[in-house]
């Protein structure tokens, strides 16, 4: 079988991580392989989708260019430019002339149709392997409201995406984050909610307290998030949908911080403050019953439930420095997972459940990075003077996280990176940003 | 006026302020300095006024530093410490807050935690010296409310504190 599309790789050092996860069926040609290997992404072609009603044109642009920057933002995709094109779409219908997509090089190419009906849009496209000269799956078509119209562009990119990776899609996704303004002594604080990559951001709280990593619900209908709004950290659980929100109880003279949804739902792991002492305790998102997980002396935090829920990550300094822990979800015994030179912090659980994303402190530097979940395997991703919260796309294999820069100007703002540690970019966001949490895939 | 009056005006001016002003945590309790004088005389509420929140803030000192990555009161701290109580033990209608914090080298969420050891080790110092634990509570910040901005040690030393803010009195 001829092998067109090129083999492209995340380029993991981590030998063999992929092995297990490598795209068994081989029925397509047109392949990217997420495995070891040189990186060279995938030429396509994307002709501007066909507008087939007559006010269809402005959006059938727009959703071309999302569907486009989506891929292309993966790193594993680059669009050849429309003025390189011999042959022209002008039907969706019309044959493909493979011969004259071969010649610019396009490995794959993916036409598309728009039609608008008052406020309903439709969105078809078809995925070609122009070296097989064959069609990669069959056309599809999403319906919704012409509102929707960014959301329908990314499932077309997810579609894609998935064809030619084996890899589930992120690209129908939100990220809510903290949006920040002013100098650090007087740093302003909101909540915000925006898609995967900065589009439509919406502000869910006002900056009058200080709010601190949110995080989604399991099917993102809701946000964990701690607030000052009482003067005292407490922690806040906000319904996207209508952006109410309501304190959890909590006991005086306490504070608590750092919650997390269990894969349930309903159950939330977060951390308590008493008497100088932090511990990791459970609850009830609807209230009552709250349980301790540990009992020791020391700070534990940053918890992070396993995909299947019978297990929490978290960091813990009672070593005597920052370090991360596994311990069963009810908790019990833990076993330290980390033990490279520097601290570990903020332990994020990958949704596929097989790597734990952190934050490493090492020779004053701060390091996003990646272990297996029996902490073998390290790898960091990235440098700078201070990076840290990963949190994970909804196929695990992408990372967003917060950088902050250096000195009196210092200002936070969203990152990317995959889990080779390339394709580093920015996320634009309209203020600084800081504390992302990635939704799963909207449904 | 007298000057309990006089007093209640500068806590309620000074509980104002806190609410209205993002850089509290940086003011050096200077709203009630302003009529420092030389030459011995005591202006009530001034910084030489030893009942006055002023005094507690500049001539004793409202806060204490720490170590990198450390909650353990200094032998330094100690002596601040030892000011604030006898202040506190004199000064019986004041009830406090004491701010945990910490520098930019840390995470979120373990500075939260650093700064809530602070300001227990303090409370615990406070407490120790026969202060009333109900007349003091703790609050951490973690690393969201630096006083000095550079990334460098000068900066973050200062941003290593505990800060004890004074409140309104037990009875209202």
């Amino acid at each position: 079988m001829r092998f067109l599309g090129m083999v492209l790789s995340a380029a993991l050092a981590l030998g063999g991580l992929w092995s297990g996860t490598a795209l068994a069926q081989s029925d397509g040609p047109l392949r990217i392989e997420i495995t070891e290997g040189v990186i060279e992404p995938l030429p396509f072609a994307l002709p501007v989708f066909e507008a087939e009603t007559g006010d269809a044109g402005g959006l059938a642009a727009q959703i071309s260019q999302v569907v486009s920057a989506d891929l292309s933002g993966t790193g594993l995709f680059r669009e050849i430019p429309v003025n390189a094109f011999i042959s022209q779409v002008s039907s969706f219908a019309a044959p493909v002339q493979y011969a004259d997509w071969k010649a610019i090089n396009a490995q794959a190419l993916i036409t598309g149709a728009v039609s608008v009906q008052g406020n309903q849009l439709a969105v078809k496209f078809r995925l070609y392997d122009v070296f097989s000269g064959a069609e990669m799956g069959d056309g599809l078509q999403f319906t919704g409201t012409t509102e929707g119209w960014r959301r329908m562009a990314h499932k077309v990119a997810d579609a894609v995406y998935s064809r030619i990776t084996g890899e589930g899609g992120y690209f129908d996704s939100r990220v809510v984050f903290v949006s920040e303004t002013g100098s650090k002594d007087a740093r302003q604080k909101r909540l915000a909610i925006m898609d995967y990559d900065g589009a439509g951001v919406q502000y869910l709280t006002d900056s009058s307290a200080i709010v601190l990593a949110p995080r989604f619900s399991p099917s993102g209908d809701r946000v964990l998030y701690t607030s000052y709004e009482t003067g005292f950290p407490r922690i806040y659980v906000l319904d996207v949908g209508s952006v109410q929100q309501r304190v959890l109880e909590s006991q005086d003279g306490t504070m608590s911080f750092a919650p997390r949804f269990a894969p349930d739902g309903q159950n939330i792991v977060f951390s308590l403050s008493q008497g100088g002492n932090t511990d990791i305790w459970a609850m009830n998102v609807g209230g009552g019953g709250a349980t301790r997980l540990t009992s020791a002396p020391s700070i534990e935090t940053a918890p992070s439930f396993s995909p299947d829920g019978s297990q929490i990550v978290f960091e813990s300094d009672r070593s005597g420095s920052q370090q991360l822990y596994i311990m069963p979800a009810g908790g019990g015994e833990a076993q330290r997972i980390s033990f490279g030179p520097g601290r570990y912090g903020t332990p994020v659980w990958s949704p596929r459940g097989d790597l734990i994303a952190f934050t490493k402190q090492n020779s004053g530097r701060f390091h996003i990075g990646v272990m297996r979940t029996d902490g073998s395997e390290e790898r960091l991703l990235t440098a700078s003077f201070l990076d840290e919260g990963p949190t994970w796309a909804p196929n695990g294999r992408v990372i967003m996280f917060t950088r902050e820069t250096q000195g009196e100007g210092g200002r936070s703002s969203l990152y990317s990176v995959d889990i080779s540690g390339r394709n580093l970019r920015p996320v634009r966001t309209p203020e600084g940003g800081s504390d992302p949490s990635w939704s799963p895939l909207l449904q | 006026m007298t000057l309990t009056a006089k007093i209640l005006l500068l806590v309620a001016g000074l509980a104002l302020a806190a609410c209205t002003n993002p850089g509290r945590f940086g003011a050096d309790g200077t709203a009630g300095g302003a009529g420092g004088v030389g030459g011995g005389a005591i202006v009530p509420g001034s910084a030489n006024d030893p009942t006055s929140p002023a005094y507690f803030n500049q001539t004793i000192g409202d806060r204490v530093l720490f170590a990198v990555d450390q909650s353990a009161v200094t032998d330094e701290g100690r002596v601040i410490l030892d000011g604030q109580a006898t202040w506190l033990l004199t000064n019986t209608d004041f009830t406090a807050i004491i701010e945990g914090h910490a520098d930019e080298q840390g995470t979120r969420e373990y500075n939260v935690a650093l700064g809530a050891r602070r300001a227990n080790a303090v409370r615990e110092y406070l407490v120790s010296k026969g202060v009333a634990g109900n007349r003091l509570r703790t609050v951490s910040y973690g690393k969201e409310r630096p006083i000095e901005i550079c990334s460098n040690e000068a900066c973050y030393a200062k941003n290593r504190r505990a800060v004890t803010v004074l409140a309104g009195g037990l009875t209202g």
